[in-house]
């Protein structure tokens, strides 16, 4: 679970990531998005964070998916409370969007991709 | 047939009846908190979360710490303690002053702290979001443990830290639930609210059992107090309860158990003034009694009280004397100056003195303070010098409510209680202490009478339960040792103090001695005159003898011519030649002549 959506990611991430290199080099996005198990809200969240990944991270990002339920420690490691819980790592600072992620507009502006309107 | 009937009758009162222990209760867990556990009947609902809540710096944290350290030392139910605003490190070092070692208990897999870091600023919602994170956060950690309880202090945090309101109350309650589902007994604390008992109304989803903790501050002392507002299935104390947070953790104190069930002893408890012991039935007063010594300013109430602690510590008992007046070394220096050398009982580890002030803390905290000092030294006898000085204003209601639980626990101990209490110089001195009356078993009255220009101590037993005492006022006088009880006298004015009595004394003496020289005046008087009879006695004796010889001689004398004077006559017969006849008749005619001539020796006289 945890391998598969970033396995399938990744090689993206890398291929793109050297077409887009000069418009994004410094930003390179490695995103963590906590989840449990198959629960509405969380498939909700895995398909719209690779939706918005796709939109506007396009071949800079990496994008690691970890259901709370296989590794609960990591719930206390790395402060999770809300479930889904999306993870910005890098760049700093860290940011933290919770939420099925269905509102794009927010997404963007928690990742600093976009500026706040 | 009354049998049945009573059953159902007394079943939905049986919450607070004493025969509980019968029936089936709701299964509990002990808190391990001193007096906590006594309110609520044995402690926290067993499996079921409890809310804990309060103002800022009320001691919700600490009650709920402890309720986790007592767990996991005292009852091997390990515990989860979830922070929200202090980290684990904070905490630790918190309640080491407590004497908790949470990082040993932590290592002992007895404990498992987590804070939850929550920051507002870094979190950005986007969608519905729920608190399953948190859920598997505290069931890995209750999992790793086999943890037994678990604390969430404040989860009230999340409101602040999380966007959405409403699906947080949704996943609260959900919360709730599940701890109970996991059967583990939950404490969780909050900030207390405006209106509802707090912020968030967390006491709608934690039902089972709620307490309030808070401050009151009365005449600027501020004291804790504990309520138990509602605990479902069981009976509980209702009163607020006064707590204290010291070097120990918490204390409640619930005081106000006034059964009245005290086992006495008759076993006598002499007071350490001899004659005042005879004044008492011959004995003193009983163990486990209370002795109230009252009087005004400068009577000797600490005196008293000095020569009470002292004859205790000789008996080998231990004594604590608390002092709200005078400092320790006051209270030794000033009874040395009367010959009770209080140090080396001091020493001696049967006597403690301590000394407070009695604004120092606030009523219930005083008790409380005495509880614990009392507990921990175990003392046969327990002085208060002076009782009323917590009277200030108006609170002699809450003074007296005080006294009468400590009063009450020194019974249930059988610890005789000695107290003082200063009494105000005008008006009746029995009014002023009117309300303690009912509380005090012996009750000696120092006063002082004032008369002819001096002020003379005096002492009088106002009453004494349960034994027969002296009704008589009676001076005493400070001495070199100690108090000395004086002799009684009465004169036309009443008991005569001070020079007054020594006057007389004196005039008693004098007295005496007129009377003993009257006496022997008259000793002599009476010697006088039987030497004067006796002489004038044997002067008439005297004189007698001096008649007696010259009334023999005449006498003789005339014997001697009538018997001349017959022998005349007869010698004149014959020669007349009478006959026989006249003889005869002669002698008879004779006789008579006797008295004749006894006639003529009168005349002749």
């Amino acid at each position: 679970m945890k391998t598969k959506p970033a396995q399938s990611a990744q090689p993206k991430a890398q291929i793109k990531s050297r077409t887009a290199s000069r418009k994004a080099a410094s930003s390179h996005y490695i995103l963590k998005l906590y989840v449990a198990g198959q629960s509405p809200r969380s498939v909700n969240a895995i398909a719209n964070i690779k939706i918005i990944c796709e939109e506007h991270l396009q071949g800079q990002y990496e994008l690691e998916v970890i259901d709370l339920y296989q590794q609960p420690q990591l719930a206390q490691g790395e402060q999770i409370i809300a479930v889904p819980t999306l993870i910005r790592k890098l760049p700093p600072p860290l940011h933290r969007i919770i939420g099925d992620l269905s509102d794009t507009e927010r997404v963007l502006v928690g990742l600093d991709i976009q500026r706040r309107a | 047939m009354t049998n049945p009937k009573r059953a159902p009758k007394s079943k939905p009162s049986s919450g607070a009846g004493s025969t509980a222990k019968s029936r089936p209760q709701l299964p509990k867990s002990p808190t391990g908190i001193q007096g906590l556990d006594e309110i609520t009947g044995g402690g926290l609902p067993k499996g079921r979360p409890t809310l804990v809540c309060g103002s800022a710096g009320c001691g919700k944290t600490l009650l709920a710490m402890e309720f986790l350290v007592r767990g996991a030392t005292e009852y091997n139910e390990p515990g989860v303690f979830m922070a929200f605003e202090e980290t684990a490190q904070d905490l630790t070092q918190n309640v080491a002053s407590l004497g908790f070692d949470l990082k040993d208990l932590v290592a002992r897999k007895k404990l498992v702290l987590d804070y939850v870091y929550i920051e507002r600023s870094e979190i950005e919602a986007s969608g519905e979001y729920d608190l399953e994170g948190l859920f598997i956060r505290l069931g890995a950690a209750i999992d790793s443990i086999g943890a037994k309880r678990v604390v969430l202090d404040t989860i009230e945090t999340l409101f602040s830290g999380l966007p959405n309101p409403a699906i947080l109350r949704a996943e609260l309650r959900r919360l709730f639930h599940w701890l109970k589902d996991k059967g583990v007994t939950a404490i969780i604390t909050g900030e207390s609210g405006e209106k509802a008992l707090t912020r968030q109304g967390l006491e709608e989803y934690v039902s089972d059992c709620v307490i309030v903790l808070g401050h009151r501050v009365t005449e600027q002392v501020s004291s804790r107090r504990l309520r138990v507002v509602k605990y479902r299935g069981s009976y509980h104390g209702t009163n607020e309860y006064p707590f204290l947070i010291d070097a120990d953790g918490i204390s409640v104190l619930p005081v106000t158990s006034l059964a009245l069930q005290h086992i006495v002893s008759s076993d006598r408890v002499p007071t350490g003034i001899p004659r005042l012991d005879a004044m008492l039935g011959g004995k003193g007063c009983y163990r486990g009694s209370t002795v109230l010594v009252s009087g005004t300013a400068g009577t000797g109430k600490s005196s008293f009280a000095a020569h009470f602690a002292e004859a205790a510590c000789r008996r080998g008992e231990r004594v604590l004397y608390f002092s709200f007046e005078e400092s320790p070394s006051q209270i030794l220096r000033n009874m040395h100056s009367i010959g009770i050398d209080l140090q080396s009982w001091i020493s001696k580890g049967l006597l403690q003195i301590y000394a407070s002030s009695p604004s120092s803390a606030g009523l219930e905290e005083h008790l409380a303070m005495k509880h614990k000092l009392i507990d921990a030294f175990k003392p046969q006898v327990v002085i208060l010098d002076p009782m009323n000085s917590f009277v200030i204003a108006d609170n002699q209601i809450a003074v007296k409510a005080m006294l009468m639980r400590l009063v009450d626990f020194l019974k249930a101990r059988q610890i005789t209680g000695l107290f003082t209490s200063l009494t105000q110089s005008e008006g009746s001195p029995e009014q002023t202490n009117v309300a303690m009356s009912s509380l005090i078993d012996t009750w000696l009255m120092l006063s002082t009478i004032e008369i002819g220009g001096e002020r003379n101590r005096t002492l009088c037993i106002l009453k004494s339960r349960g034994m027969a005492h002296s009704n008589q006022i009676r001076e005493f006088l400070f001495t070199d040792r100690g108090v000395e009880l004086r002799d009684v006298y009465v004169g036309p004015e009443g008991v005569l103090t001070g020079s007054a009595r020594l006057t007389k004394e004196a005039e008693n003496e004098a007295a005496q001695l007129i009377r003993n020289q009257e006496i022997e005046l008259r000793r002599v008087e009476l010697e006088r005159k039987r030497t004067t009879l006796e002489a004038q006695i044997a002067m008439l004796h005297a004189e007698f003898a001096v008649q007696e010889v010259a009334s023999m001689k005449i006498i003789g004398q005339e014997t001697a011519e009538k018997a001349q004077l017959a022998q005349g006559r007869v010698d004149m017969g014959l020669s007349r030649n009478a006959d026989a006849k006249p003889d005869k008749s002669n002698p008879k005619k004779l006789k008579p002549v006797k008295p004749k001539s006894g006639n003529s020796k009168s005349s002749a006289k």
